[in-house]
Protein backbone atom coordinates (compact mmCIF):
# COMPACT_ATOMS: atom_id res chain seq x y z
CA UNK A 1 0.00 0.00 0.00
CA UNK A 2 1.30 3.67 -0.72
CA UNK A 3 1.77 5.93 1.88
CA UNK A 4 0.08 9.19 1.00
CA UNK A 5 1.46 10.98 4.12
CA UNK A 6 4.75 10.90 2.05
CA UNK A 7 3.13 13.35 -0.41
CA UNK A 8 4.02 16.94 0.34
CA UNK A 9 0.64 17.88 1.88
CA UNK A 10 -0.43 14.80 1.87
CA UNK A 11 -1.80 15.90 -1.34
CA UNK A 12 -4.43 17.88 0.02
CA UNK A 13 -3.60 21.49 0.23
CA UNK A 14 -6.23 22.38 -1.63
CA UNK A 15 -8.85 20.91 0.83
CA UNK A 16 -8.02 23.34 3.98
CA UNK A 17 -10.64 25.44 3.38
CA UNK A 18 -8.36 28.47 3.71
CA UNK A 19 -9.75 29.41 0.08
CA UNK A 20 -12.43 32.16 -1.02
CA UNK A 21 -16.04 31.42 -0.51
CA UNK A 22 -15.11 28.09 1.20
CA UNK A 23 -18.90 27.58 2.59
CA UNK A 24 -19.90 27.31 -1.32
CA UNK A 25 -16.74 26.18 -3.49
CA UNK A 26 -14.25 24.00 -2.26
CA UNK A 27 -11.61 23.80 -4.68
CA UNK A 28 -10.67 25.11 -8.05
CA UNK A 29 -8.82 23.20 -10.31
CA UNK A 30 -7.41 23.93 -13.70
CA UNK A 31 -5.45 21.66 -16.07
CA UNK A 32 -3.26 22.13 -19.55
CA UNK A 33 -3.20 19.42 -22.17
CA UNK A 34 -0.05 18.97 -24.13
CA UNK A 35 1.21 16.91 -26.10
CA UNK A 36 4.84 16.42 -26.86
CA UNK A 37 5.75 16.73 -31.44
CA UNK A 38 6.66 13.45 -32.43
CA UNK A 39 5.38 11.14 -30.70
CA UNK A 40 2.09 9.29 -31.45
CA UNK A 41 -0.95 10.09 -28.68
CA UNK A 42 -0.87 8.06 -25.97
CA UNK A 43 -4.08 6.14 -26.78
CA UNK A 44 -3.01 5.13 -30.16
CA UNK A 45 0.95 4.47 -29.32
CA UNK A 46 2.94 1.39 -28.80
CA UNK A 47 3.84 0.76 -25.40
CA UNK A 48 7.83 1.36 -25.95
CA UNK A 49 6.29 4.80 -27.16
CA UNK A 50 4.61 5.68 -23.92
CA UNK A 51 7.54 4.66 -22.15
CA UNK A 52 9.85 6.85 -24.31
CA UNK A 53 7.44 9.85 -23.74
CA UNK A 54 7.83 9.02 -19.93
CA UNK A 55 11.67 8.99 -19.75
CA UNK A 56 11.55 12.12 -21.84
CA UNK A 57 9.19 13.94 -19.28
CA UNK A 58 10.74 12.11 -16.23
CA UNK A 59 14.19 14.07 -17.33
CA UNK A 60 12.86 17.09 -18.11
CA UNK A 61 11.22 16.62 -14.61
CA UNK A 62 14.56 16.72 -13.14
CA UNK A 63 15.83 19.88 -14.63
CA UNK A 64 12.25 21.68 -13.55
CA UNK A 65 12.59 23.14 -9.94
CA UNK A 66 8.84 22.72 -9.06
CA UNK A 67 8.75 19.07 -10.49
CA UNK A 68 12.10 18.27 -8.59
CA UNK A 69 10.54 17.94 -5.81
CA UNK A 70 7.59 16.21 -6.83
CA UNK A 71 6.57 12.53 -5.66
CA UNK A 72 6.20 10.32 -8.48
CA UNK A 73 3.52 7.39 -9.10
CA UNK A 74 4.07 4.58 -11.78
CA UNK A 75 0.01 3.63 -12.30
CA UNK A 76 1.13 0.95 -14.08
CA UNK A 77 2.74 -0.73 -11.37
CA UNK A 78 0.47 0.00 -8.56
CA UNK A 79 -2.54 -2.53 -6.84
CA UNK A 80 -6.30 -1.72 -7.92
CA UNK A 81 -6.55 -0.19 -4.02
CA UNK A 82 -3.65 2.28 -4.64
CA UNK A 83 -4.58 3.40 -7.65
CA UNK A 84 -8.33 3.89 -6.20
CA UNK A 85 -6.58 5.86 -3.76
CA UNK A 86 -4.95 8.12 -5.86
CA UNK A 87 -7.85 8.83 -8.08
CA UNK A 88 -10.41 9.32 -4.38
CA UNK A 89 -7.85 11.91 -3.74
CA UNK A 90 -8.28 13.68 -7.45
CA UNK A 91 -4.82 13.62 -8.44
CA UNK A 92 -5.05 11.32 -11.43
CA UNK A 93 -8.45 10.65 -13.72
CA UNK A 94 -9.95 7.25 -13.67
CA UNK A 95 -9.09 6.31 -17.44
CA UNK A 96 -5.03 6.96 -16.30
CA UNK A 97 -5.70 4.94 -13.09
CA UNK A 98 -7.32 2.28 -15.25
CA UNK A 99 -10.32 2.18 -13.10
CA UNK A 100 -12.63 1.20 -15.86
CA UNK A 101 -14.80 -2.05 -15.22
CA UNK A 102 -11.86 -4.76 -15.73
CA UNK A 103 -8.71 -2.28 -17.72
CA UNK A 104 -5.66 -1.83 -16.73
CA UNK A 105 -3.42 1.36 -16.29
CA UNK A 106 -1.39 1.78 -20.07
CA UNK A 107 2.45 1.04 -19.68
CA UNK A 108 3.64 4.43 -18.71
CA UNK A 109 0.83 5.80 -16.67
CA UNK A 110 2.48 8.24 -14.49
CA UNK A 111 1.52 11.15 -11.98
CA UNK A 112 4.40 13.44 -10.85
CA UNK A 113 2.45 15.20 -7.16
CA UNK A 114 3.47 18.63 -6.27
CA UNK A 115 1.97 20.56 -3.21
CA UNK A 116 -1.16 22.15 -5.65
CA UNK A 117 -0.97 20.09 -8.36
CA UNK A 118 1.42 17.69 -10.76
CA UNK A 119 1.53 16.21 -14.04
CA UNK A 120 -0.56 13.24 -15.86
CA UNK A 121 1.74 11.40 -17.89
CA UNK A 122 -0.02 9.40 -20.78
CA UNK A 123 -3.44 10.33 -19.81
CA UNK A 124 -4.86 10.91 -23.17
CA UNK A 125 -2.71 13.68 -23.85
CA UNK A 126 1.24 13.10 -23.15
CA UNK A 127 0.76 15.29 -20.62
CA UNK A 128 -2.34 17.13 -18.00
CA UNK A 129 -0.47 19.66 -16.44
CA UNK A 130 -2.74 20.67 -13.26
CA UNK A 131 -3.19 22.88 -10.32
CA UNK A 132 -5.53 22.80 -7.80
CA UNK A 133 -6.35 25.51 -4.76
CA UNK A 134 -8.57 25.48 -2.16
CA UNK A 135 -11.45 27.80 -2.62
CA UNK A 136 -12.40 29.86 -5.58
CA UNK A 137 -9.04 30.79 -6.90
CA UNK A 138 -8.91 30.80 -10.61
CA UNK A 139 -6.08 33.31 -10.76
CA UNK A 140 -3.99 31.31 -8.59
CA UNK A 141 -4.06 28.05 -10.26
CA UNK A 142 -3.43 29.19 -13.24
CA UNK A 143 -0.21 31.42 -12.58
CA UNK A 144 1.08 28.22 -11.05
CA UNK A 145 0.25 26.14 -14.08
CA UNK A 146 1.26 28.52 -16.23
CA UNK A 147 4.51 28.80 -15.03
CA UNK A 148 5.19 24.90 -14.96
CA UNK A 149 4.10 24.92 -18.51
CA UNK A 150 6.34 27.51 -19.86
CA UNK A 151 9.31 25.53 -18.07
CA UNK A 152 8.19 22.53 -19.49
CA UNK A 153 7.69 23.97 -22.64
CA UNK A 154 11.33 25.14 -23.01
CA UNK A 155 12.63 21.88 -22.33
CA UNK A 156 9.91 19.23 -24.53
CA UNK A 157 9.07 20.52 -28.17
CA UNK A 158 5.44 20.84 -27.34
CA UNK A 159 2.69 20.03 -30.49
CA UNK A 160 1.64 23.21 -31.80
CA UNK A 161 -0.25 24.54 -34.63
CA UNK A 162 -0.31 28.49 -35.79
CA UNK A 163 -3.91 27.81 -36.51
CA UNK A 164 -5.18 25.28 -34.04
CA UNK A 165 -2.83 25.87 -31.03
CA UNK A 166 -1.83 23.02 -29.01
CA UNK A 167 -2.72 20.01 -30.32
CA UNK A 168 -5.04 17.12 -28.29
CA UNK A 169 -6.06 13.98 -28.70
CA UNK A 170 -9.63 14.86 -28.91
CA UNK A 171 -10.79 17.96 -31.16
CA UNK A 172 -12.95 18.95 -27.75
CA UNK A 173 -9.68 20.09 -26.07
CA UNK A 174 -7.45 21.82 -28.86
CA UNK A 175 -6.39 25.30 -28.53
CA UNK A 176 -5.40 26.88 -25.41
CA UNK A 177 -5.65 22.75 -24.19
CA UNK A 178 -7.35 24.21 -20.91
CA UNK A 179 -10.04 23.34 -18.82
CA UNK A 180 -10.80 24.89 -15.75
CA UNK A 181 -12.98 24.03 -13.02
CA UNK A 182 -14.61 24.81 -10.06
CA UNK A 183 -16.05 22.71 -7.32
CA UNK A 184 -18.87 24.06 -5.89
CA UNK A 185 -21.50 23.13 -3.47
CA UNK A 186 -25.34 24.23 -4.21
CA UNK A 187 -27.51 22.60 -1.98
CA UNK A 188 -29.89 26.04 -1.63
CA UNK A 189 -30.55 25.63 -5.86
CA UNK A 190 -31.45 21.90 -5.16
CA UNK A 191 -33.53 22.58 -2.52
CA UNK A 192 -35.56 25.53 -3.92
CA UNK A 193 -35.69 23.01 -7.13
CA UNK A 194 -34.02 26.02 -8.94
CA UNK A 195 -30.97 23.91 -10.09
CA UNK A 196 -32.01 22.53 -13.62
CA UNK A 197 -32.85 26.28 -14.43
CA UNK A 198 -29.33 27.28 -13.60
CA UNK A 199 -27.59 24.03 -15.24
CA UNK A 200 -29.56 24.88 -18.59
CA UNK A 201 -28.37 28.23 -18.33
CA UNK A 202 -24.55 27.15 -18.12
CA UNK A 203 -25.16 25.41 -21.48
CA UNK A 204 -26.39 28.76 -22.76
CA UNK A 205 -23.14 30.47 -22.20
CA UNK A 206 -20.83 28.04 -23.13
CA UNK A 207 -19.86 26.30 -19.85
CA UNK A 208 -20.40 22.71 -18.75
CA UNK A 209 -21.32 20.76 -15.27
CA UNK A 210 -19.72 17.43 -14.17
CA UNK A 211 -20.06 15.27 -10.75
CA UNK A 212 -17.55 14.91 -8.05
CA UNK A 213 -14.96 13.35 -9.70
CA UNK A 214 -15.27 15.30 -12.66
CA UNK A 215 -15.12 13.69 -16.64
CA UNK A 216 -18.31 10.95 -16.64
CA UNK A 217 -19.29 11.28 -12.96
CA UNK A 218 -22.27 11.12 -11.20
CA UNK A 219 -23.60 14.32 -8.79
CA UNK A 220 -23.14 13.33 -5.13
CA UNK A 221 -24.15 15.14 -2.05
CA UNK A 222 -25.07 18.44 -4.43
CA UNK A 223 -21.53 18.92 -5.53
CA UNK A 224 -20.95 20.18 -8.59
CA UNK A 225 -18.11 21.16 -11.23
CA UNK A 226 -18.52 23.86 -13.22
CA UNK A 227 -16.22 24.23 -15.93
CA UNK A 228 -15.28 25.82 -19.41
CA UNK A 229 -16.43 23.83 -22.59
CA UNK A 230 -14.55 25.13 -25.66
CA UNK A 231 -11.03 25.75 -25.46
CA UNK A 232 -10.44 27.13 -28.28
CA UNK A 233 -10.99 30.98 -29.68
CA UNK A 234 -11.14 32.49 -26.73
CA UNK A 235 -7.38 33.38 -24.93
CA UNK A 236 -6.81 31.91 -21.29
CA UNK A 237 -7.29 35.04 -19.59
CA UNK A 238 -10.90 35.38 -21.19
CA UNK A 239 -12.02 31.72 -20.61
CA UNK A 240 -10.93 31.90 -16.98
CA UNK A 241 -12.75 35.36 -17.04
CA UNK A 242 -15.55 34.06 -18.47
CA UNK A 243 -16.14 31.00 -16.06
CA UNK A 244 -15.19 33.37 -13.17
CA UNK A 245 -17.95 35.69 -13.99
CA UNK A 246 -20.71 32.60 -14.19
CA UNK A 247 -19.05 31.22 -11.32
CA UNK A 248 -19.80 34.01 -9.35
CA UNK A 249 -23.29 34.62 -10.47
CA UNK A 250 -23.99 30.52 -9.42
CA UNK A 251 -22.74 31.72 -5.93
CA UNK A 252 -24.99 34.59 -5.70
CA UNK A 253 -27.92 32.65 -6.87
CA UNK A 254 -27.28 29.59 -4.40
CA UNK A 255 -26.69 32.32 -1.21
CA UNK A 256 -29.64 33.88 -2.45
CA UNK A 257 -31.11 30.26 -2.26
CA UNK A 258 -29.94 29.79 1.38
CA UNK A 259 -31.23 33.15 2.61
CA UNK A 260 -34.74 32.36 0.76
CA UNK A 261 -35.31 29.25 2.85
CA UNK A 262 -34.05 30.58 6.06
CA UNK A 263 -36.60 33.18 5.67
CA UNK A 264 -39.50 31.10 4.01
CA UNK A 265 -38.93 27.69 5.87
CA UNK A 266 -36.72 28.11 8.87
CA UNK A 267 -37.87 24.74 10.67
CA UNK A 268 -37.49 22.80 7.65
CA UNK A 269 -34.27 23.34 6.83
CA UNK A 270 -33.27 23.40 11.17
CA UNK A 271 -34.77 20.18 11.00
CA UNK A 272 -33.33 19.01 8.26
CA UNK A 273 -29.69 20.05 9.07
CA UNK A 274 -29.96 18.48 12.18
CA UNK A 275 -31.40 15.50 11.41
CA UNK A 276 -27.82 15.09 8.96
CA UNK A 277 -25.96 15.93 11.68
CA UNK A 278 -27.56 13.49 14.19
CA UNK A 279 -27.68 10.71 11.18
CA UNK A 280 -23.59 11.31 11.27
CA UNK A 281 -22.91 11.52 14.86
CA UNK A 282 -24.75 8.29 16.06
CA UNK A 283 -26.10 6.11 12.71
CA UNK A 284 -24.14 2.46 12.83
CA UNK A 285 -23.82 2.16 9.50
CA UNK A 286 -23.26 4.41 6.23
CA UNK A 287 -23.31 4.11 2.57
CA UNK A 288 -20.33 6.22 0.78
CA UNK A 289 -23.60 8.27 -0.69
CA UNK A 290 -25.53 8.59 2.44
CA UNK A 291 -22.12 10.04 3.56
CA UNK A 292 -22.09 12.74 1.05
CA UNK A 293 -25.92 13.81 1.01
CA UNK A 294 -25.77 13.79 5.52
CA UNK A 295 -22.32 15.73 4.75
CA UNK A 296 -23.91 18.38 2.04
CA UNK A 297 -26.57 18.60 4.72
CA UNK A 298 -24.37 19.34 7.73
CA UNK A 299 -22.03 21.75 5.82
CA UNK A 300 -25.11 23.70 4.66
CA UNK A 301 -26.24 23.62 8.21
CA UNK A 302 -22.43 25.23 8.94
CA UNK A 303 -22.99 27.60 6.27
CA UNK A 304 -26.00 28.91 8.10
CA UNK A 305 -24.47 29.35 11.24
CA UNK A 306 -27.52 26.69 12.45
CA UNK A 307 -24.73 24.55 13.44
CA UNK A 308 -22.26 25.76 15.65
CA UNK A 309 -18.79 24.60 16.32
CA UNK A 310 -18.25 22.07 13.57
CA UNK A 311 -15.50 23.44 11.17
CA UNK A 312 -14.94 23.07 7.28
CA UNK A 313 -11.94 21.64 7.26
CA UNK A 314 -13.52 19.02 9.35
CA UNK A 315 -16.01 18.20 6.80
CA UNK A 316 -13.65 18.15 4.11
CA UNK A 317 -11.71 15.53 5.73
CA UNK A 318 -14.75 13.55 6.41
CA UNK A 319 -14.83 14.24 2.80
CA UNK A 320 -12.24 12.42 1.45
CA UNK A 321 -11.33 9.46 4.30
CA UNK A 322 -14.84 8.28 3.80
CA UNK A 323 -14.29 7.03 0.06
CA UNK A 324 -14.41 3.43 -0.35
CA UNK A 325 -10.24 3.39 -0.75
CA UNK A 326 -9.32 5.87 1.98
CA UNK A 327 -11.45 4.41 4.50
CA UNK A 328 -10.24 0.68 3.77
CA UNK A 329 -6.74 2.02 3.94
CA UNK A 330 -7.20 3.83 7.18
CA UNK A 331 -8.26 0.98 8.90
CA UNK A 332 -6.48 -1.87 7.28
CA UNK A 333 -9.28 -3.14 5.80
CA UNK A 334 -10.32 -4.94 2.12
CA UNK A 335 -11.53 -2.33 -0.60
CA UNK A 336 -14.51 -4.61 -1.55
CA UNK A 337 -15.12 -5.51 2.33
CA UNK A 338 -18.90 -5.86 2.71
CA UNK A 339 -18.20 -4.23 6.35
CA UNK A 340 -17.03 -1.07 5.13
CA UNK A 341 -20.27 0.69 5.77
CA UNK A 342 -20.15 -0.31 9.35
CA UNK A 343 -16.59 0.50 9.60
CA UNK A 344 -17.44 4.01 8.02
CA UNK A 345 -20.06 5.09 10.35
CA UNK A 346 -17.16 4.15 13.42
CA UNK A 347 -15.13 6.51 11.59
CA UNK A 348 -17.33 9.14 11.13
CA UNK A 349 -18.50 8.94 15.28
CA UNK A 350 -14.99 9.20 16.22
CA UNK A 351 -13.69 11.79 13.76
CA UNK A 352 -16.78 14.34 14.69
CA UNK A 353 -16.32 13.19 18.54
CA UNK A 354 -12.31 14.44 18.20
CA UNK A 355 -12.80 17.43 16.53
CA UNK A 356 -15.60 18.76 17.22
CA UNK A 357 -16.00 20.67 20.90
CA UNK B 1 -23.29 48.02 -46.15
CA UNK B 2 -20.57 45.99 -47.87
CA UNK B 3 -17.97 44.27 -46.18
CA UNK B 4 -15.16 46.47 -44.70
CA UNK B 5 -12.31 43.78 -46.19
CA UNK B 6 -13.28 42.52 -49.51
CA UNK B 7 -15.43 45.52 -50.40
CA UNK B 8 -17.43 43.37 -52.47
CA UNK B 9 -20.15 41.50 -50.59
CA UNK B 10 -22.92 42.68 -48.09
CA UNK B 11 -21.75 42.41 -44.34
CA UNK B 12 -23.58 40.37 -42.29
CA UNK B 13 -21.42 39.97 -39.54
CA UNK B 14 -20.01 42.78 -37.02
CA UNK B 15 -17.11 41.49 -34.98
CA UNK B 16 -16.23 43.59 -32.52
CA UNK B 17 -12.06 43.04 -30.84
CA UNK B 18 -10.29 45.49 -28.12
CA UNK B 19 -7.04 46.35 -29.71
CA UNK B 20 -4.68 48.19 -27.39
CA UNK B 21 -7.96 49.54 -24.95
CA UNK B 22 -9.37 50.67 -27.87
CA UNK B 23 -12.55 48.83 -29.44
CA UNK B 24 -12.79 48.22 -33.25
CA UNK B 25 -15.62 46.96 -35.10
CA UNK B 26 -15.93 45.24 -38.71
CA UNK B 27 -18.33 44.67 -40.73
CA UNK B 28 -17.31 41.33 -42.63
CA UNK B 29 -19.26 39.55 -45.49
CA UNK B 30 -19.52 35.66 -44.51
CA UNK B 31 -16.67 34.65 -46.46
CA UNK B 32 -14.34 37.04 -44.87
CA UNK B 33 -15.74 36.18 -41.23
CA UNK B 34 -14.48 32.78 -42.39
CA UNK B 35 -11.13 33.60 -42.70
CA UNK B 36 -10.99 35.40 -39.84
CA UNK B 37 -12.10 32.30 -37.91
CA UNK B 38 -15.29 33.51 -36.97
CA UNK B 39 -18.32 30.80 -37.03
CA UNK B 40 -20.81 32.58 -38.86
CA UNK B 41 -23.66 28.58 -39.03
CA UNK B 42 -25.73 30.80 -37.20
CA UNK B 43 -26.23 28.38 -33.96
CA UNK B 44 -22.73 26.33 -32.29
CA UNK B 45 -23.80 22.90 -32.01
CA UNK B 46 -23.89 21.92 -28.15
CA UNK B 47 -24.43 18.53 -28.08
CA UNK B 48 -21.33 16.40 -27.07
CA UNK B 49 -18.93 15.40 -29.33
CA UNK B 50 -19.78 11.74 -29.69
CA UNK B 51 -23.29 13.11 -31.29
CA UNK B 52 -21.79 15.61 -33.45
CA UNK B 53 -19.04 12.81 -35.01
CA UNK B 54 -21.67 10.69 -35.10
CA UNK B 55 -23.94 13.39 -37.31
CA UNK B 56 -21.11 13.03 -39.81
CA UNK B 57 -22.21 9.76 -40.94
CA UNK B 58 -25.83 9.94 -41.41
CA UNK B 59 -26.37 11.74 -44.46
CA UNK B 60 -28.51 15.30 -44.44
CA UNK B 61 -26.41 17.76 -43.01
CA UNK B 62 -22.88 15.49 -43.19
CA UNK B 63 -19.94 17.37 -41.91
CA UNK B 64 -17.32 15.16 -43.25
CA UNK B 65 -17.51 14.13 -46.58
CA UNK B 66 -17.15 10.20 -47.28
CA UNK B 67 -13.38 10.60 -47.71
CA UNK B 68 -12.84 7.37 -44.91
CA UNK B 69 -10.01 6.59 -46.60
CA UNK B 70 -8.05 9.61 -46.30
CA UNK B 71 -5.27 8.49 -44.31
CA UNK B 72 -2.72 10.72 -41.74
CA UNK B 73 0.90 9.66 -43.11
CA UNK B 74 2.88 10.04 -40.15
CA UNK B 75 0.81 7.46 -37.80
CA UNK B 76 -1.68 5.72 -40.33
CA UNK B 77 -4.89 6.61 -38.30
CA UNK B 78 -7.70 7.13 -41.00
CA UNK B 79 -10.71 9.66 -40.91
CA UNK B 80 -13.36 6.24 -40.21
CA UNK B 81 -10.44 5.86 -37.30
CA UNK B 82 -11.43 9.00 -36.07
CA UNK B 83 -14.62 9.05 -36.51
CA UNK B 84 -14.88 5.75 -34.65
CA UNK B 85 -13.06 6.40 -31.82
CA UNK B 86 -13.57 10.30 -31.14
CA UNK B 87 -9.84 10.81 -30.91
CA UNK B 88 -6.88 11.88 -33.22
CA UNK B 89 -3.74 9.38 -33.78
CA UNK B 90 -0.98 12.21 -33.87
CA UNK B 91 -0.45 15.82 -34.01
CA UNK B 92 0.33 15.52 -37.59
CA UNK B 93 -3.24 14.27 -37.97
CA UNK B 94 -4.43 17.31 -37.87
CA UNK B 95 -2.33 18.57 -41.25
CA UNK B 96 -3.78 15.35 -42.76
CA UNK B 97 -7.20 15.87 -41.93
CA UNK B 98 -6.69 19.90 -41.81
CA UNK B 99 -10.44 20.45 -43.90
CA UNK B 100 -12.41 18.18 -42.22
CA UNK B 101 -11.15 19.41 -38.86
CA UNK B 102 -11.53 23.14 -39.57
CA UNK B 103 -15.15 22.48 -40.16
CA UNK B 104 -15.77 20.76 -36.93
CA UNK B 105 -13.51 22.71 -34.54
CA UNK B 106 -15.50 25.45 -35.66
CA UNK B 107 -18.81 23.83 -34.95
CA UNK B 108 -17.43 22.83 -31.27
CA UNK B 109 -15.90 25.84 -30.10
CA UNK B 110 -17.22 28.69 -32.29
CA UNK B 111 -13.92 29.16 -34.04
CA UNK B 112 -10.83 27.48 -35.68
CA UNK B 113 -8.56 30.10 -34.75
CA UNK B 114 -6.39 29.76 -31.94
CA UNK B 115 -5.86 33.24 -30.05
CA UNK B 116 -4.37 32.42 -26.69
CA UNK B 117 -0.17 31.43 -25.97
CA UNK B 118 1.33 31.18 -28.72
CA UNK B 119 4.36 28.58 -28.39
CA UNK B 120 7.77 28.39 -29.99
CA UNK B 121 9.42 25.07 -29.58
CA UNK B 122 12.89 24.50 -28.04
CA UNK B 123 15.22 24.48 -30.70
CA UNK B 124 15.45 28.14 -31.85
CA UNK B 125 17.68 31.21 -31.35
CA UNK B 126 19.29 31.38 -27.66
CA UNK B 127 17.11 28.27 -27.12
CA UNK B 128 17.56 26.49 -23.57
CA UNK B 129 20.93 24.68 -23.72
CA UNK B 130 19.09 21.94 -21.35
CA UNK B 131 16.95 21.44 -23.60
CA UNK B 132 19.73 20.61 -26.71
CA UNK B 133 20.85 17.99 -24.09
CA UNK B 134 17.66 16.20 -22.74
CA UNK B 135 16.86 16.05 -26.98
CA UNK B 136 19.93 14.30 -27.63
CA UNK B 137 19.51 12.11 -24.77
CA UNK B 138 16.50 11.12 -26.51
CA UNK B 139 18.56 10.96 -29.57
CA UNK B 140 20.60 8.67 -27.78
CA UNK B 141 17.84 5.96 -26.65
CA UNK B 142 16.35 5.80 -29.76
CA UNK B 143 19.69 5.02 -31.29
CA UNK B 144 20.81 2.31 -28.78
CA UNK B 145 17.19 1.01 -29.20
CA UNK B 146 17.69 0.58 -32.84
CA UNK B 147 21.56 -1.11 -32.43
CA UNK B 148 22.69 2.03 -34.41
CA UNK B 149 25.94 2.07 -31.83
CA UNK B 150 27.83 4.17 -34.65
CA UNK B 151 26.08 7.01 -34.11
CA UNK B 152 24.79 6.25 -30.38
CA UNK B 153 28.76 6.70 -29.93
CA UNK B 154 28.96 10.19 -31.59
CA UNK B 155 25.77 11.34 -29.52
CA UNK B 156 27.57 9.97 -26.61
CA UNK B 157 30.59 12.20 -27.04
CA UNK B 158 28.00 15.38 -28.15
CA UNK B 159 26.01 14.89 -24.74
CA UNK B 160 29.25 14.46 -23.10
CA UNK B 161 30.67 17.94 -24.41
CA UNK B 162 27.78 19.49 -23.22
CA UNK B 163 27.42 18.54 -19.89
Amino acid sequence: MIDLSLLPDGGMTWLDASGARPHVVLSTRIRLARNLAGHTFSQRARDVDRLAVLERVEDAARETPVLQEATAFRLDRLDRPDRQLLHERHLVSKELAGLDRESRPRAGAAVLVTGRGGVMVNEEDHLRLQGMRSGFALEDAYAEIESLDAELGRLLPFAFHPEFGYLTSCPTNVGTGLRASVLIHLPGLVLTKEIQKVLQGLAQVGLTFRGLYGEGSDVVGNFFQLSNQTTLGKSEPELLEHLGKIVSQVIEYEEQARELLLQKAPTEVSDKVWRAYGLLKYARSLTFEETMNLLSGVRLGVSLNLIPDVRVYTLNKLLIYTQPAHLAALEGRPTGDPELPTTRATYVRRLLAAEVS
Amino acid sequence: MLCDNCGERDAVINLTQVEHDSKVTLHLCEQCAQQKGVETGGAILKSPLANLIGSMTKGGTSVLPPTDGLRCASCGFTLKDFRDSGRLGCADCYASFNGHLRDLLRRLHGSSQHVGERYAPPGGAGADPRARLLDLRDQLRRAVDSENFELAAELRDRIKVLE
